[in-house]
């Protein structure tokens, strides 16, 4: 089977045309992800890392201008036109970054999940639709009584963030590109939408792509990881490792401006946590 | 001095302890958003009955997510609100002031506070910077009115107080858009730290910044504030921001203070429900995952709910958190909790 | 829908105003079906006769009566202005959302011809139509030309706002839920567009109504069939205002004025009504902790 994502050298540079100042978001990055055994890989990177431009890149929403993509092991850009297009969009979700842009703040958030449903989820009409809606809901800990004929200010960042992943769930896809799906969303909520992460991957056998600037969530969530710095992967591997023994200078420097609080954290009954301090 | 009981149920400490007055003292403060629509009125409480106070040299931290408040609860302070905020009961009182409450001030006396005994740090530096202009005019603009001094004596203050923050003094030559993030902020917090003001507000100052950046200024604050002694109020959501600078912190919920104490004291021990879940959602690297998510969401501050506002979520919820609501109580010296399950008061 | 313009009327003084305005303007042009006389029947009453009981707004040279003679002309002022906005609007939707959504060539190619379209200087433009069609040149023609040169100003204005609505998130989420372009534009960014278009349907039918206004003073427009700006080109035929017999140029201009002030009126207090910020903030989505 041809692997699900394969990115190959890929690069992206904007601007260099009529004297405006060439800019390299993305420079030479390569990884594979597999469809056979699925996975979250993880993206991590600050602001300016490219991390974002990569995810749109593998989106469909922009083309690279150097190296390939493949999805499935046809070329991304020949997919983006015409028939291909829809396999396209089946396949690889997105999780936006801010929840309440995510839905059009003067429409009922349920009708994009009903149309998913119907268009990407073999759903026939009301229903069908209706009750692929309502599995996919309770997926993530949401159901449609709560959130039918709702506005998105009337929800919660972290419901919200839930009903995308809900909604993503029902075109099934094989890849969710993540980007940023918690940096905006209240500390107490985020570990239950990260989590969630987890059982797309052992249930549903979707691939996620989580693209993050905060190394704690990554620790718990991620399988593999790549860091970034200025559209350049400077170290990847297997998450734990990379996290608590980072081999590149940047990773380290990461890690170390992770703020630690000068005292041990406790959980209400006098004792503390147990901290396991690896160096 | 015995120590008296306010009408709020705190106890407070005899006044022949405390050396100073506090630089910043809130009573039973409530600010509400009026709008009236089509004749239709509304009324967020985003502010509901807050009291707290910000003693001399110390870093005070409130803590607080999404519908906490504590956006609305800077704005009071600051003296900052616009219609249709509204202070609808309490005080805010910084040292010194005449008048009885900050909102109640005159324009010219807070033109005189500006600054010279209040300043504030914002979350987007860009915004206290003039875009158009360079850095020193932005200086010139803000201090020299206070410091007082003109031409060469003002800028050998502004160069030395840069260069304490680790600033060259080419940045005053610079446009704001030239620095990076980091230099911006820093920048920004010169501006608001040169006059040694008695009290400088930080809103969410290291948000928008990268993890090494936010490092390096949050060390910058901390050397600064050791150094100038002058108190600072810090307003975040991010816990770990709290625990790395504060010393003492606050936790603000539906509009209210659910828990206070020092900032150790509160994360190796904290008592609320809502606050231990709050630090217990802290994920760290190298330690298990942590546990289940808390139920709901955070609470409509237009219409919300009877009582204890935490008591939807609550595990601990009892038949008389949904009638009365908690107020601040001491469980320990300087670690106060408005819950009724843990510290119930009489 | 009706609740809310209830509302409007009873809480927005300048609704109210502008309703009471245009509905005034409107019962005018209805009464016209009540005539006595036909429109354009010259001689049926005693001329220059000044505002009276038995003549409200006086009597013309021609022997018209004023006052029935306008309820005509505002209602066929009324409606061209009205067909000219609804005609110009549809074109500058689609032209302004399918550039600003699609882009490239598409766009490129849609902005050439609007950028031709405002690039030309229109009275001159609609003087040359006159004289070239001359008798041909009907109500509905006129009204027709006008649509077709209305369109561009606005259009370019709709793809600004197309723009900026195609990089919001909510777009691809539209996208990725599988809906088509058309479903798209119409569903998720028409209620952003309509509050510009409703500002720009008012601004279109003053334009459009002072333009043939000033055609019909001029003499360069069908001048049988009664428009205001026809009665005021008569008037001046006749040296009214020489003549003394000012109420035949006094109650024409009042309307008018009284119609754009009331087109304006309605267009601000709505469009302030339909922006999506206020609604947002009636809903209680902004102004919080």
């Amino acid at each position: 089977m041809a692997p699900l994502l394969e990115l190959e050298g890929v690069s992206k540079s904007f601007g260099g045309l009529l004297g405006r100042r060439r800019v390299t978001a993305v420079r030479h990055v390569s990884f594979t992800l597999s469809e056979a055994k699925p996975e979250v890989f993880t993206l991590l990177g600050q602001s300016g890392s490219g991390k974002t431009t990569l995810a749109r890149m593998i989106l469909g929403l922009e083309t690279p201008t150097a190296g390939s993509l493949r999805l499935q092991g046809q070329d991304l850009a020949k997919l983006r036109r015409g028939a291909g297009r829809r396999r396209l969009l089946g396949l690889v979700q997105p999780i936006f970054q801010n929840p309440f842009e995510a839905f059009n703040p003067l429409r009922h958030v349920d009708h994009y999940l009903l149309l998913t449903a119907q268009r990407f989820g073999g759903a026939g009409a009301g229903a069908g639709a209706r009750a692929a809606t309502e599995a996919s809901l309770r997926q993530v800990g949401l159901s449609l009584a709560e959130v039918a004929r709702r506005y998105p200010h009337e929800l919660s960042g972290g419901q919200l963030q839930r009903l995308a992943i809900a909604r993503a769930l029902l075109a099934k896809p094989k890849l969710i590109v993540a980007d940023e799906p918690v940096s905006m969303v209240d500390a107490s909520l985020r570990m239950a939408i990260v989590n969630l992460f987890k059982t797309l991957r052992d249930e549903f056998a979707i691939s996620i792509l989580y693209i993050t600037h905060d190394l704690a969530t990554a620790y718990l969530v991620s399988d593999r990881i790549s860091i970034m710095r200025a559209g350049e992967v400077v170290e990847s591997g297997a998450a734990r490792q990379v996290l608590t023994h980072p081999q590149h200078a940047y990773s380290r420097q990461l890690k170390d401006a992770v703020l630690v609080p000068r005292f041990t954290v406790g959980h209400g009954d006098g004792a503390s946590a147990k901290s396991e301090q690896r160096q | 001095m015995s120590p008296t009981v306010a009408a709020n149920g705190e106890t407070q400490r005899p006044t022949t302890e405390t050396p100073r007055e506090p630089v910043l003292r809130v009573d039973d403060l409530r600010a509400y958003y009026r709008t009236r629509h089509f004749g239709v009125g509304r009324e967020v409480k985003a502010v509901d009955g807050v009291s707290f106070e910000v003693r001399d040299n110390e870093i005070y931290g409130l803590a607080g997510e999404s519908s906490s408040g504590k956006s609305t609860l800077l704005k009071a302070v600051a003296a900052a609100m616009r219609p249709p905020l509204q202070v609808v009961g309490g005080t805010a009182r910084l040292r010194f002031l005449q008048a009885k409450s900050l909102h109640e001030a005159s324009s010219a006396e807070l033109a005189q506070l500006r600054w010279r005994k209040l300043s504030y740090i914002m979350q987007g530096s860009m915004s206290a910077l003039n875009p158009v202009r360079r850095v020193r005019r932005s200086f010139e603009d803000f201090a020299a009115r206070h410091l007082r001094e003109t031409g060469a004596a003002f800028e050998a203050k502004v160069v030395a107080h840069l260069s304490q923050l680790r600033l060259d003094k080419s940045v005053l030559d610079a446009f704001p858009h030239e620095l990076s993030g980091g230099m911006r902020q820093r920048v920004t917090i010169a501006l608001a730290t040169i006059c040694r003001p008695d009290l400088v507000i930080a809103d969410e100052p290291t948000t928008a910044l990268d993890v090494v950046v936010q490092k390096d200024v949050l060390d910058m604050i901390r050397d600064l504030q050791r150094q100038s002694g002058s108190s600072l109020l810090l307003v975040t959501h991010d816990l770990g921001v709290h625990a790395y600078l504060t010393d003492r912190l606050a936790i603000m919920y539906g509009g209210r203070l659910v828990e206070e104490a020092p900032t150790e004291a509160l994360f190796g021990n904290p008592q609320h429900p809502y606050a231990k879940h709050l630090i217990a959602s802290l994920p760290r690297i190298g330690e298990e995952a942590p546990k289940a998510a808390l139920a709901g969401g955070p609470p409509n501050l237009a219409e919300p709910p009877a009582g204890c506002r935490f008591h939807p979520r609550c595990p601990l919820a009892m038949e008389r958190c949904r009638r009365e609501a908690p107020v601040m109580t001491r469980v320990a010296p300087n670690h106060r909790v408005a819950c009724f399950a843990v510290a119930g008061s009489a | 829908m009706l609740a809310t313009l209830r509302d409007l009327f009873l809480y927005n003084p300048e609704f109210r105003i502008g309703a009471i305005l245009l509905g005034l303007i409107a019962g005018m042009a209805a009464l016209s079906l009540a005539s006595p006389y036909a429109p354009l029947d010259t001689f049926v009453v005693a001329p220059d006769l000044p505002p009276s009981f038995a003549h409200p707004f006086g009597t013309t040279s021609r022997g018209q009566d004023v006052f029935w003679q306008l309820t005509f002309a505002i209602r066929n002022t009324l409606t061209f202005g009205i067909v000219v906005a609804v005609l110009s609007r549809l074109l500058s939707l689609a032209i302004g959302l399918l550039a600003g959504y699609k882009g490239g060539w598409v766009d490129r190619v849609l902005m050439a011809i609007n950028d031709t379209f405002i690039a030309i200087p229109l009275f001159p433009i609609l003087v040359l139509f006159y004289f070239v069609l001359r008798d041909a040149m009907s109500w509905a023609a006129l009204a027709i030309i006008m649509a077709l040169l209305g369109w561009a100003y606005d259009a370019r204005l709709i793809r600004a706002l197309a723009l900026s609505l195609k990089t919001r998130e909510f777009t691809y989420t539209g996208v990725f839920s599988g809906m088509t372009t058309r479903e798209l534009l119409v569903r998720e960014h028409l209620p952003y567009v309509m509050p510009i278009v409703f500002a720009t349907t008012m601004n279109n039918m003053n334009w459009s109504i002072g333009l043939e206004v000033t055609l019909s003073v001029l003499g360069f427009t069908d001048i049988n069939s009664p428009t205001v700006g026809g009665m005021i080109y008569w008037a001046n035929q006749h040296t009214a205002l020489v003549a003394g017999v000012w109420w035949w140029i006094a109650f024409p201009v009042i309307l008018v004025v009284a119609l754009f002030i009331g087109l304006f009126l309605l267009a601000v207090s709505m469009n302030e009504h339909i922006d999506p910020r206020s609604r947002l903030r009636r809903m209680g989505a902004e102004g919080g902790a």
